[in-house]
């Protein structure tokens, strides 16, 4: 939208005077010797839609049954908008969970499992019917009303799940691989589909998820967890751009990583001397690194272009011979292995048809980016 | 492919027609005869070397007299409803008991659920009489629980149970309890965990949420344990006469006396065959009730 200035962007983690709606500090939970989370501390905002990814047993399924009350920590103490909720039983928090399984009660119609968290509460009956049609509407399940979840698809049950866990209008929404069920084309939809409910109810949405596509599509911020630890809390962008570590970088999207000694050059460059009879790899950073340092540069295979001859005035170019092809419609990576017999992943977008492809399997090409295109990592 | 088919469908059905239909006719002819001092013991007998005319003799010889004589005494009908009476109190009491059984079984840990079962199972390794036969020496006035319960300073006069109507209940109830508890467990068993933290999640207590979810999903499994109970239940005959005294009235103890004590055996079978449509009633309409649901879920 072009009225939108820099100031309409949601940003409130970089606000140091903002209130966050819930704050983890120092929570630890063991389960008899095993630490799932380990002194970790995290605020997340209202209105907030955040990610915790993280390969399974990270800890993130169990950050997400703390909120819902269903775990309590070991040690710390998490509050919602100021106030501890660790005594809270699950029933008495203003928190609303969407189950993997979706947990639908089979002996119920769609209209009465959605119904069912209003009856619960104090609601008059006329209240109840507005607020199930509004549900209802929300998620377009009207012609389902009277349907038992064993009579809809995947799709719908999946909506069922989401109309049931919103309908008490909670201040935290938590979402466990919401659409982990379905097929990848539905999961595209249902993914701007989630997003357009969280906007439009304006809940707080905590989303778990292994699939780094995912969390990137419908995430204001994404926490990638290992361990018990969050390694990085950030924007789908700069967990992109800027991962703060090789574990973040090769967790997410497709990545080169390149392990060599660094060598510090003036105005913020630094040489990673990385094999033997190949040129430095010359890097940006901001990060301090003294000669000598171990360190790693991970490039992705789109900033990496491929082609015949040598590129000019380019930071980094590299010959090399193509070993094979991944060829996925609109894009192809060219596996491309170096004399030292590394190999490079390059990407480029496939504008072109097919049989016009300009390389193919054994073709010496040259290899180039800049020295922006790579992040260097210390840890 | 046919072929194999139809041998497929014939072996239900000829066991059916074999050991069921069959022995039903025989039972309902004899049920229409009239006691006679012979061998067997009712007349008329079917001789088919007599013909067409025999046999339209042999059926003009049949008659209802002995259901007619079964709402005359009044020994029969009351047999009947203290039978139903004493089937639908112990099926009760049975689920009261095995619900708590198969509902702690469904919660325990997972490597504990073999053992529980078969604990549960455990008791049809050895003989149902012997197991009878044990509880006289528990209930009777010298018996353990009244040893006990004197020890005990609970009573200081030995209680009569052995031979009374608690006597039976208990004896049913022990009895029945794995056909309770196996298909209300199987029931429990399949029930997803999230639901009910899913009912939690939505605010019902744990309470609100066992009554709202655990309860309407365990029906299926209810229903078949309380059949399962009921039906055998009702025509019981050796649990009354070991552990019932002679207040104790049900209808297969009249059964047994009408052929072995009466020799009468068109009477009994009388008795039988309505025993029969007594059960077979109720179990018709529970299978309708559940086609009926079955069709109004698609």
């Amino acid at each position: 939208m072009a009225q939108n200035t820099k100031s309409d962007i949601f940003n409130p983690w970089d606000d140091p005077g903002a209130e966050p709606l819930i704050r983890f500090s120092g929570v630890t939970k063991r389960f008899g010797d095993f630490t799932a989370i380990d002194n970790l501390d995290l605020n997340i905002f209202e209105r907030e839609f955040f990610a915790l990814l993280g390969p399974s047993g990270c800890g993130k399924t169990t950050l997400m049954r703390m909120l819902a009350g269903f775990e309590t920590p070991t040690e710390g103490s998490i509050t919602l908008e100021g106030v501890d909720i660790v005594p809270v039983p699950p029933n008495k928090r203003a928190v609303n969970m969407m189950f993997q399984s979706y947990a639908l009660f089979p002996h119920l119609s769609v209209a009465d499992n959605i119904a069912f968290g209003l009856k619960r509460s104090a609601m008059s009956k006329p209240d109840i019917n507005a607020r199930l049609e509004e549900m209802l509407r929300l998620t377009r399940l009207e012609q389902f009303a009277k349907r038992k979840p064993h009579q809809i698809s995947g799709g719908q049950r999946q909506r069922v799940a989401l109309a049931r866990s919103l309908a008490k209008a909670p201040k935290l929404l938590l979402l466990d691989e919401p659409l982990g069920a379905l097929d990848k084309k539905l999961r595209q939809d249902t993914q701007f589909e989630l997003m357009d409910i969280q906007e439009k109810t304006g809940t707080t949405f905590v989303i778990v998820t292994h699939d780094q596509e995912e969390a990137m599509t419908v995430a204001s911020r994404v926490a990638v967890m290992d361990h018990g630890q969050l390694i990085q809390v950030a924007t789908p962008a700069e967990i992109y751009e800027l991962p703060n570590s090789v574990y973040v970088a090769d967790f997410i999207g497709d990545v080169n990583i390149i392990e060599g000694n660094a060598k510090p050059r003036k105005g913020g460059k630094v040489e990673l001397h990385w094999s033997e009879g190949q040129a430095p790899i010359i890097a940006e950073t901001s990060r301090q690194v003294t000669e000598g340092d171990s360190v790693s540069i991970a490039v992705r295979p789109e900033k990496i272009a491929i082609s015949a001859t040598k590129p000019k005035s380019v930071a980094n170019a590299f010959k090399g011979q193509v070993l094979d092809i991944a060829y996925l419609g609109n894009i192809s990576t060219y596996h491309v292995e170096l004399p030292g017999g590394q190999v490079i992943k390059a990407q480029t977008a496939n504008s072109r048809r097919l049989e016009r492809r300009s390389f193919t399997w054994d073709d010496s090409v040259w290899l180039a980016f800049s020295d922006t295109a790579g992040v260097v990592l210390t840890e | 492919m046919n072929l194999r088919r139809l041998f497929l469908i014939l072996v239900p059905y000829g066991w059916l027609v074999a050991l069921f239909l069959i022995p039903f006719l025989i039972v309902l002819k004899i049920s229409l005869s009239d006691i006679q001092l012979s061998i067997p013991p009712y007349t008329p007998t079917l001789d088919l070397s007599e013909g067409w005319e025999g046999f339209k003799a042999f059926l003009a010889k049949l008659d209802l007299e002995n259901f007619v004589f079964l709402t005359e005494d009044e020994l029969y009908w009351k047999a009947y409803l203290s039978s139903l009476r004493i089937a639908i109190i112990s099926t009760v009491m049975t689920l009261l008991v095995g619900f708590p059984i198969a509902y702690g079984m469904a919660q325990s840990p997972d490597e504990w659920r073999p053992t529980l079962m078969m604990a549960v199972i455990l008791p049809f390794w050895t003989s149902f009489l012997i197991r009878v036969y044990s509880w006289m020496g528990i209930l009777s006035q010298e018996g353990f629980l009244n040893q006990f319960l004197l020890w005990t300073g609970l009573i200081s006069e030995p209680l009569t149970i052995l031979n009374t109507n608690v006597a039976v209940y208990i004896g049913i109830v022990y009895t029945y309890l794995p056909f309770m508890v196996l298909p209300v467990y199987a029931t429990l068993e399949k029930l997803d965990a999230s639901l009910m933290e899913a009912a939690e999640d939505l605010g019902c207590s744990r309470t609100q949420a066992f009554w709202l979810v655990t309860i309407p999903l365990s029906k299926s499994g209810v229903i078949a344990g309380c059949f399962l109970v009921f039906i055998p239940t009702l025509g019981e005959f050796v649990i009354p006469s070991l552990l019932g005294g002679s207040e104790t009235l049900m209808i297969g103890k009249v059964l047994w006396e009408e052929f072995f004590s009466n020799r009468d055996w068109p009477v009994a079978s009388a008795v039988a065959v309505v025993l029969l449509l007594i059960l077979v009633i109720p179990i018709v309409l529970f299978q309708r009730n559940e086609q009926r649901q079955r069709e109004a879920g698609q």
